[in-house]
């Protein structure tokens, strides 16, 4: 089927480019609708719709985001057995807006010794993408509006999902630079943190990103969701196996450096992360960021492993404008809920778990899976004879990290280059008082 | 349908068309030119996240989206972000004395160099037939199903091509990167140290 869509193409795109192509381009009724880019031309009803789409998504964002601090907040001090914030307003839901409004009018440092340049582009730096993310999301169906048809979601371009990876890659910058730029200890280690652990855990995440445009074919995420209707069992939560989904949690919430992987802002250790010497607004940025990624993060978990919009349509009038948008809605809510859980529920991991749970336990059962689900789309159920494989790899990696695991690093000794080894016996290591530092002169005995 | 009005835009550019590139060149030179001239190495690096930037924005122009996420991805997001990684760990964020030569005569030598590889690369693209797959793609990548929605971006399409007319390419960036990590490797090795007399051990540091 293929190789008659291969021949076919040129020659239908030639005739089509005669035929359709003068009346699509003044025509601009498919303009919503798989012409992200507006390769037809514009006009204003198409101007018109594009500005209330970026308008309405990022107000709604901002809002979001507001309730979203407010829920956390509130979620966590029940789970404390606490109050929590319930002065601004009814049940305290303006407590956000009186922290920003107070944010605003504090006073606007800069210190002595940072990067001015660098430092006030950090905090955008980290605003931006997460804005961004949001564009791709789909949070609702289609809706015809005259002769303008267009789906709710404010582009819906060919990289599609690779935008979410590409801009989750460009956050860590806001975070890298604020740390590095404020000029002072305890941020630059907290930057530094980050960005190895953001790269770290990027990999897994674009693997199972991988998976996911495997069986659905394509990268838009309007296909992506599209690809998952008619009931949950064709989620990608079921369809993959649910495994993929759990990495997929677990890199996600790394990325996002969201507790239990917020060694970033670790505030017994770092005073405050990267971003302790901001104050004013700029604080409030990253504030922003962070609670705004959350909730974007959310909503790309939903679309990528739990179809998104779909779900059932009951039979009442206007129902496929809005039902979708509360499915889309709930589903997003309760991983902002989950977020939070984690936050209450899980003590942060030590720097060295978190590097050891990235590289060899997350991307090599990524990988794993990706092989598996890659030859079950090549070769249907025959693609079950990769298990052995897999299995095999897996028992393999676990006794190499049960080999490597009470290796210190001075037991690891790697000949130099084109020199022959000559190990001296090792004298038997004697076991030492654990909290007393050692000199490294007397390293190991003897 | 998308692609033959993209194959016929393609050919005669519209104004938005040029105001994206003279935009995104704007951008590109801006930040090569910060690249060299900074002296901060953070500030170059930034430059150069710039650049890659510009050039994402072109290839979308091009109708390549899939390169311009990965360019983003890749570059921006993975490449510089070591770079910055590196530059922070080892502290070099300062300015830089740039009067001192490691190597004697290298400025007559880049210039040299730099000719001889621009004069090599224009003459590849103006004669020769590369052997690494197709010269040039006019359009979306051929074999892209019309009124799919997504013009070059069918990840099973490009799969095929990267599989099939860029092979060799394909596998030679592969094997490059390959060696590029035995390399690394290799060069983050540590000389063997010796428990017992460790002062002594400096004797068989890797020789530089």
């Amino acid at each position: 089927m293929i190789a008659t869509l291969l021949a076919g193409t040129t020659t239908t795109a030639a005739k089509a480019a005669s035929n359709a192509g003068p009346t699509l381009l003044t025509h601009s009724a498919n303009s919503g609708n798989g012409d992200p880019l507006f390769y037809f031309g514009l006009n204003w009803q198409v101007w018109l719709i594009l500005i209330i789409k970026c308008l309405v998504a990022f107000v709604a964002l901002l809002v979001a985001t507001a309730l979203m601090i407010w829920f956390e907040r509130k979620v966590i001090s029940d789970m404390q057995s606490r109050v929590g914030p319930n002065r601004a307003g009814p049940w305290g839901l303006l407590q956000t807006l009186a922290d920003g409004t107070k944010l605003v009018f504090k006073e606007d440092l800069l210190p002595d010794r940072a990067d001015s340049f660098v430092f006030k582009l950090a905090p955008y730096l980290s605003v931006v993408p997460a804005v961004l993310i949001f564009t791709v999301v789909p949070v609702g169906g289609v809706i015809t509006i005259g002769s303008h048809t267009f789906e709710l979601q404010v582009a819906d371009p060919p990289m599609g999902i690779l935008l979410v990876l590409a801009m989750s890659g460009i956050a860590v910058y806001g975070v890298m630079l604020a740390g590095w730029s404020s000029g002072s200890k305890y941020p630059l280690l907290g930057s530094v943190r980050a960005s190895a652990q953001v790269i770290s855990y990027e990999a897994a995440l674009g693997m199972t990103t991988v998976m996911v445009v495997l069986v659905t074919g394509s990268l838009s995420t309007r296909a992506i969701v599209a690809s998952q209707s008619d009931g949950f069992w064709n989620w990608n939560l079921i369809r993959l196996g649910i495994l993929p989904f759990i990495f997929f949690m677990i890199a996600i919430t790394a990325e996002l450096t969201r507790p239990p992987f917020d060694l970033t802002e670790a505030e017994q250790e770092l005073v405050g992360g990267f971003h302790t010497e901001y104050s004013s607004i700029r604080f409030g940025l990253f504030f922003l960021a962070e609670f705004m990624n959350t909730i974007t993060m959310s909503a790309v978990v939903v679309t990528l492993f739990f179809g998104g919009p779909n779900g059932y349509i009951f039979h009442i009038p206007g129902a496929t404008i809005y039902m979708p948008i509360i499915y889309f809605l709930l589903k997003t809510v309760a991983f902002c809920f989950i977020y939070v859980w984690f936050r209450a529920a899980l003590p942060r991991l030590r720097y060295d778990q978190l590097m050891d749970l990235g590289w060899k336990r997350l991307i090599p059962l990524t990988l794993g899976w990706l092989l598996l689900v890659a030859a079950i789309v090549a070769w249907g159920w025959a693609g079950l004879v990769l298990v052995p494989v897999v299995v095999l790899a897996s028992v393999l990696l676990v006794r190499a990290n049960q080999l490597g695991a009470g290796r210190s690093e001075e037991d690891v000794v790697i000949p130099a280059i084109g020199r022959k080894v000559t190990r001296p016996p090792r004298p038997p290591r004697p076991t030492r008082p654990t909290l007393t530092p050692v000199e490294p002169g007397r390293g190991g005995g003897a | 349908m998308v692609h033959s009005v993209l194959l016929a835009a393609s050919t005669r550019p519209t104004w938005p068309d040029v105001l994206v590139f003279a935009a995104a060149a704007a951008v590109i030179l801006v930040g090569a030119i910060g690249v060299v001239t900074s002296r901060n190495p953070v500030h170059a690096a930034l430059s150069l996240v710039m650049t890659l930037f510009g050039v994402a924005v072109l290839f979308i122009e091009q109708a390549a989206d899939f390169l311009a996420a990965v360019q983003i991805i890749v570059y921006a997001g993975a490449i510089v972000v070591l770079f910055l990684f590196v530059i922070m760990f080892l502290g070099v964020d300062r300015a830089e004395a740039i009067n001192v030569e490691p190597l004697g005569g290298q400025r007559p030598l880049a210039v040299i160099f730099s000719v001889i590889t621009l004069g090599g690369v224009l003459a590849m693209a103006a004669t020769a037939h590369w052997v690494t797959g197709a010269r040039q793609v006019v359009g979306p990548i051929q074999g892209h199903v019309a009124g799919a929605g997504s013009p070059a971006g069918e990840p099973a399409q490009l799969g095929k091509q990267l599989f099939t007319t860029y092979l060799f390419a394909f596998e030679a960036t592969a094997a490059l990167l390959v060696i590029a990590v035995v390399g690394a490797v290799v060069l983050a090795r540590r000389p063997p140290t010796v428990h017992a007399d460790r002062e002594d051990s400096t004797e068989s540091e890797l020789p530089a």
